[in-house]
């Protein structure tokens, strides 16, 4: 499959990437291009020219200032799936990360790329807004900090305006008796999410004193579960509060929003979607106690 | 447009200018003739264009040329060395991990980056390792036996 033609330039830095963004009309930013490139040979986008920014050796890494994680934006899965310091602060996002695709495919794909492109279907989604992220995007304004629900403005859409660069995102590392986990319905073929959901929780003396829950894969843009939430802060967490905690997933879901398709309809998405939702939070738990 | 690209594959270095859309893929196969890497499925699902870009494994139908400007290459053509066949060859080779051949360049690729990452992996570890690798002929169970048996002629020194 061929693309179309378009033209090429490659960025040495951010402030480069955004001025040929500004002076090319219709010109998209090139990552790890495993979103984009089977976009373009689809035909399903022409852009004029692509403003490649996959040299540009600042947004790449993870460091934290001993409470805030800054990942930069063009930081492989496969650098996520190997850190240390996320295993031990951030356990959902390198559990997510290492389950996106293949070896190869992460070898190439950055977590700046999946969100940005925001696939209902991407694992990093519903991960990042669990964990708190924040979204840092360079624009004509300088540097401007997004949360998930501001950033993720539905299917493929994000706050990253034409001419702007998501450079980053931060999170807080995971406190004492805190911990977050992964579980994932992967579609057979693609791995990608069919359902995916990310649960951190707070633990003192066995009594959930915090809890987020966020699922991604059949809905739009991720989704809190707020009433599994509420349904286990401030009780002494078992396996059976878990479990029936669980089953409130699909209060959070509104009908007219549920995606499905020939492999996996709506329907059956949200039916099963407690059992990942208890998977998420078994091992959090575990993780924090 | 064109833009010239400086790309080294197997230890030599191919200047050329390239349309921007060309594929990896296509410059390896089209441009300079290396046809050991395949296309599969186009869609980076099968791993039969695997190589190896800066060393870590890569699908050259989802990488444009332009992206692997100044960057060295290994294809499966690069993989042996003036001594003889790499170990994974030979393993591929005596545990009859290939029938048709098509996916083996890119089996034997995506194997070389699992033995990087884990050089002692279980069966298990083997199959999640290659699961971006599709092969239509040999129900697996062959490359699974011919990756382990790599594995431990490495480990016994053999590499
Ligand atoms: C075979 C295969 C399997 C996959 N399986 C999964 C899976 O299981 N789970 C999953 O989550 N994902 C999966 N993916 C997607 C993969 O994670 C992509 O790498 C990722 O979604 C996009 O990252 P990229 O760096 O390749 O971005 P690109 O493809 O380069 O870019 C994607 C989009 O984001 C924009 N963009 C990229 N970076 C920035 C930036 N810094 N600022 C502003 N805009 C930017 C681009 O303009 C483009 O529109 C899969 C992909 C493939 C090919
Ligand atoms: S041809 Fe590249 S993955 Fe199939
Ligand atoms: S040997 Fe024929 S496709 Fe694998």
């Amino acid at each position: 499959m061929f693309a179309p033609e378009f033209d090429y330039y490659r960025a040495g830095s951010v402030a480069e990437a955004r001025e040929l963004l500004d002076a090319h009309p219709d010109s998209t930013v090139l990552a790890g291009g495993h979103s984009l490139i089977p976009i373009l040979k689809l035909r399903l986008a022409a852009p004029a020219a692509l403003i490649d920014i996959g040299r540009i050796d600042a947004l790449r890494g993870i460091a934290s200032d001993g409470s805030t994680i800054r990942i930069g934006a063009l930081t492989t899965h496969a650098e996520i799936a190997a850190s240390d310091l996320l295993k031990g602060k951030a356990a959902a996002l390198p559990e997510a990360a290492g389950q996106i695709g293949d070896p190869a495919v992460r070898n190439r794909g950055t977590i700046g790329g999946n969100v940005a492109h925001a696939d209902p279907a991407s694992d990093l989604p519903a991960v990042l807004a669990c964990l708190g992220a924040a979204f840092v995007i360079e624009g004509a304004d300088g540097e401007r900090r997004v949360s998930a629900p501001d950033f993720f403005q539905g299917l493929m859409t994000t706050a990253v305006g034409e001419d702007e660069i998501l450079t980053g995102v931060e999170l807080s590392e995971a406190g004492d008796g805190e911990a977050s986990a992964y579980s994932k319905f992967a579609h057979p073929a693609s791995r990608y999410a069919v359902i995916g959901t990310a649960a951190k929780v707070g633990l003192s003396d066995g009594v959930c004193t915090s809890a987020r829950v966020v699922v991604g894969g059949l809905v739009p843009a991720p989704v809190r579960a707020g009433a599994v939430e509420q349904a286990l802060v401030g009780q002494a967490v078992t396996t059976e509060l878990i479990a029936e905690a669980s089953r409130k997933v699909g209060d959070s879901l509104d009908d007219d929003d549920l995606l499905g398709d020939v492999y996996a309809s709506a329907g059956y998405r949200k039916a099963s979607a407690h059992a990942w939702v208890r998977g998420a939070l078994s091992a959090a738990v575990a993780r924090a106690g | 447009m064109k833009i010239p690209v400086s790309i080294t594959i197997n230890g030599r270095q191919y200047d050329r200018d390239v349309e921007p859309r060309l594929l990896l893929v296509h410059f390896i196969r089209d441009v300079l003739g290396l046809t050991g890497t395949k296309v599969g499925c186009d869609t980076s699902q099968c791993g039969s264009c695997t190589i190896l870009l800066e060393g870590v494994s890569a699908k050259s139908c989802t990488c444009l040329a332009v992206q692997a400007d100044g960057a060295s290459i290994t294809t499966i053509e690069g993989l042996a060395s003036h001594d003889g066949l790499h170990p994974l060859q030979e393993s591929f080779w005596n545990k009859h991990g290939l029938q048709c051949g098509f996916c083996t360049p890119g089996m034997i690729l995506a194997s070389h980056e699992l033995l990087r990452c884990n050089p002692n992996p279980s069966d298990a570890e083997i199959r999640h390792g290659l699961e971006g690798n599709l092969c239509r002929c040999t129900g697996y169970q062959n490359i699974v036996r011919a990756v382990r048996d790599a594995a431990g002629a490495a480990e016994g020194g053999a590499q």
